[in-house]
């Protein structure tokens, strides 16, 4: 009885832990919204929030309202749906490939989508398909790391990884191939600015494209999050317990891929958040992914969010956010091993 | 008969060497069946082929009078539970989570185990007394109660045969003869066991069926009686001997010295 009882506070605990999570994220939105070179007062901010969902007209400053509603709070909402979108899939993979060393990119969504959106630029096409061009060239990578155990008759865990290595590796030089011949007054500097995000110059459009799509494929992850508890225990154990491996590792690589290419149109590629707030998400609440999964997009989106919001207000120019991910997540990715040194082998 | 196989043949990819050759093997409900043999002779990849987590080349195996190989993966989990030899998984469950994946079979793709799923396993870890494990990590409990706690997965799944992969073999004295006696209680039960062991006093021990896996992947089974001295020198390539001891009341299998 004692036991039971103790689980049950232990799954309330948890609920708690991500109801937290949930307001601290608004109220990190509303402050972020408000702060800034051009700051805006708290109760301004919320008139003009107020009048534009309810369509009443009010006496704000006009480029007040601008501000918010045209800059601010798409680059907020941006921030805050990709940083979630890349913990959750981090999440998500590190689980079905029973391996906490895995981001979101390791299929080579990220390459592939960073040389889609290079050759879009070189050919000076319009950002919408820069876009485009990206979120293909995302899917294309990952369609070739899928084909090549296929080809070689495996399909073990280990033979995935290596197929993302060689597909990344071949990416790597074919986009230093596209860097090589591109225009180094123009084109280098988007493709580098490109590869190294940056939410300054969100596109609401693309937000509204990728949303829906990014949004069932995210609730069907967090639906299946029981499941992929049973696929971190490894293939033949989670087979031996009655999981249709292929099936279900399948769904999640599908719905991931689609989260990772979507997130990578609005922002560029981003490193780090997926692979680091996965295990900062385990240290709050666990390892079960009930909880994990939405605690991962709510702190995957505060931390964006943060992030962001530093690079706006200190640098002179805008800086590119990988830098800053970078340099959050390696130390804190380097603290985490140190405590948890007895269980790397 | 919960498990009938007839001329199971395996081998590995880019290998000429059959790793089983025409093997054959009944378990009747209740059965306690040990599987002997030489490192290497194939005991795991037999048990592997059982469960459905490896196709094999030739014969068949029938699960419950039905082809395995029409079963999916939930219905074959719904018969034959498997406890694998103790590891550390790469991520932290908490004990009972972990033994709620047993009820996996039960569970729609989008479902998860609800609270009669929890009552139940609840239930399993009372009757194997360690219900004071339920919340704590899978990780940092000991290797003798993660073996519990594996059969008490195997139980979640209410299965109809476990199959054991040498369950006794990180554990120390005590923990291997508790290990013992919950097999038996579950042949009295009605679940049959299949076991892989290197210890022939094991087999000796359970007392039931057995099975001998040679090098070539042949298989001869039957009653404790096919365990002698000149079978196990053969197999093991050792010296060792069977003698039936008075006090113990049982036959016991031991290595003269070793001097």
């Amino acid at each position: 009885m004692l036991g039971k009882r103790a689980s049950v506070d232990n799954r309330q605990k948890s609920a708690l832990i991500n109801s937290v999570l949930f307001v601290l994220l608004a109220i990190l939105v509303m402050v972020c919204l408000c702060v800034g070179k051009y700051s805006i007062s708290p109760a301004e901010c919320i008139k003009i929030l107020w009048g534009n969902l309810f369509n009443i007209s009010g006496d704000w400053d006009v480029m007040d309202e601008n501000m918010l509603m045209g800059v601010r709070l798409p680059r907020i909402m941006a921030a805050v749906i990709v940083g979630a979108a890349l913990s959750l899939s981090g999440a998500v993979y590190q689980g079905i490939f029973n391996n906490p060393l895995v981001s979101p990119d390791f299929l080579g969504v990220s390459s592939g989508a960073c040389i889609g959106a290079a050759v879009a630029i070189l050919f000076a096409m319009p950002s919408i398909l820069i876009q485009i061009s990206a979120f293909a060239g995302g899917i294309v990578a990952v369609l070739l790391t899928l084909l090549i155990p296929r080809i070689m008759k495996s399909g073990s865990n280990i033979m995935l990884v290596l197929s993302g290595i060689i597909v990344g590796g071949a990416m790597t030089s074919i986009l230093g191939f596209i860097k090589y011949i591109a225009d180094p007054e123009t084109q280098l500097a988007a493709i580098t600015y490109w590869q190294l995000g940056s939410f300054a110059y969100v596109d609401n459009k693309a937000i509204v494209a990728v949303l829906p799509l990014s949004v069932v494929a995210a609730i069907v992850m967090v639906a299946m999050s029981w499941w992929i508890n049973i696929l971190s225990l490894g293939e033949s154990e989670a087979r031996s317990l009655g999981a249709d491996v292929r099936l279900l590792r399948g769904t999640c690589i599908v719905c991931s891929t689609i989260l990772t290419a979507a997130s990578i149109c609005i922002s560029g590629t981003i490193g780090w958040v997926g692979l680091v707030v996965p295990h900062f998400g385990r240290m709050l609440v666990g390892s079960d992914n009930r909880v994990l999964l939405p605690a991962s997009c709510l702190i995957g989106g505060i931390f964006m969010l943060l992030v962001d919001t530093v690079t706006r207000i200190i640098g002179p120019a805008e800086m590119p956010v990988s830098i800053l991910t970078g340099l959050i997540g390696a130390p804190f990715f380097a603290w985490l091993l140190y405590r948890q040194r007895r269980n790397v082998r | 008969m919960i498990l009938n196989i007839n001329g199971l043949t395996y081998s590995y990819e880019d290998s000429e060497r059959k790793v089983l050759n025409s093997v054959d093997l009944q378990i009747k409900e209740g059965d306690v069946m040990c599987i002997l043999g030489p490192n290497g002779a194939g005991k795991t990849t037999l048990l592997n082929c059982m469960a459905g987590l490896l196709e094999y080349s030739e014969g068949n195996i029938e699960i419950c009078e039905r082809p395995q190989k029409e079963m999916s993966a939930k219905e074959i989990a719904g018969v034959i539970a498997y406890v694998p030899q103790t590891h550390t998984p790469s991520f932290d469950y908490s004990v009972m989570e972990f033994v709620m994946m047993g009820r996996a079979h039960n569970t729609s793709i989008f479902g998860r185990p609800g609270a009669e799923d929890e009552e139940c396993c609840m239930n399993i870890l009372r009757s194997m007394e360690i219900e004071h494990l339920a919340d704590r990590s899978y990780i940092n409990i000991s290797g003798g109660e993660r073996q519990q706690v594996l059969i008490a997965r195997a139980l979640a799944q209410e299965p109809e045969i476990v199959l054991f992969d040498e369950p006794t073999s990180h554990l120390d004295y005590g923990n291997q003869q508790r290990v013992l006696k919950k097999i038996m209680e579950l042949s009295r039960a009605g679940i049959a066991a299949v076991i892989t062991t290197h210890d022939p006093d094991h087999a000796l021990l359970l007392g039931d069926k057995v099975a001998i896996l040679d090098e070539d992947g042949h298989m001869t089974s039957g009653e404790t009686d096919l365990i002698t001295e000149e079978r196990l020198r053969d197999i093991y390539n050792t010296d060792l001997r069977i003698m039936y001891v008075e006090e113990l009341g049982r036959k016991v299998c031991l290595v003269p010295g070793i001097k």
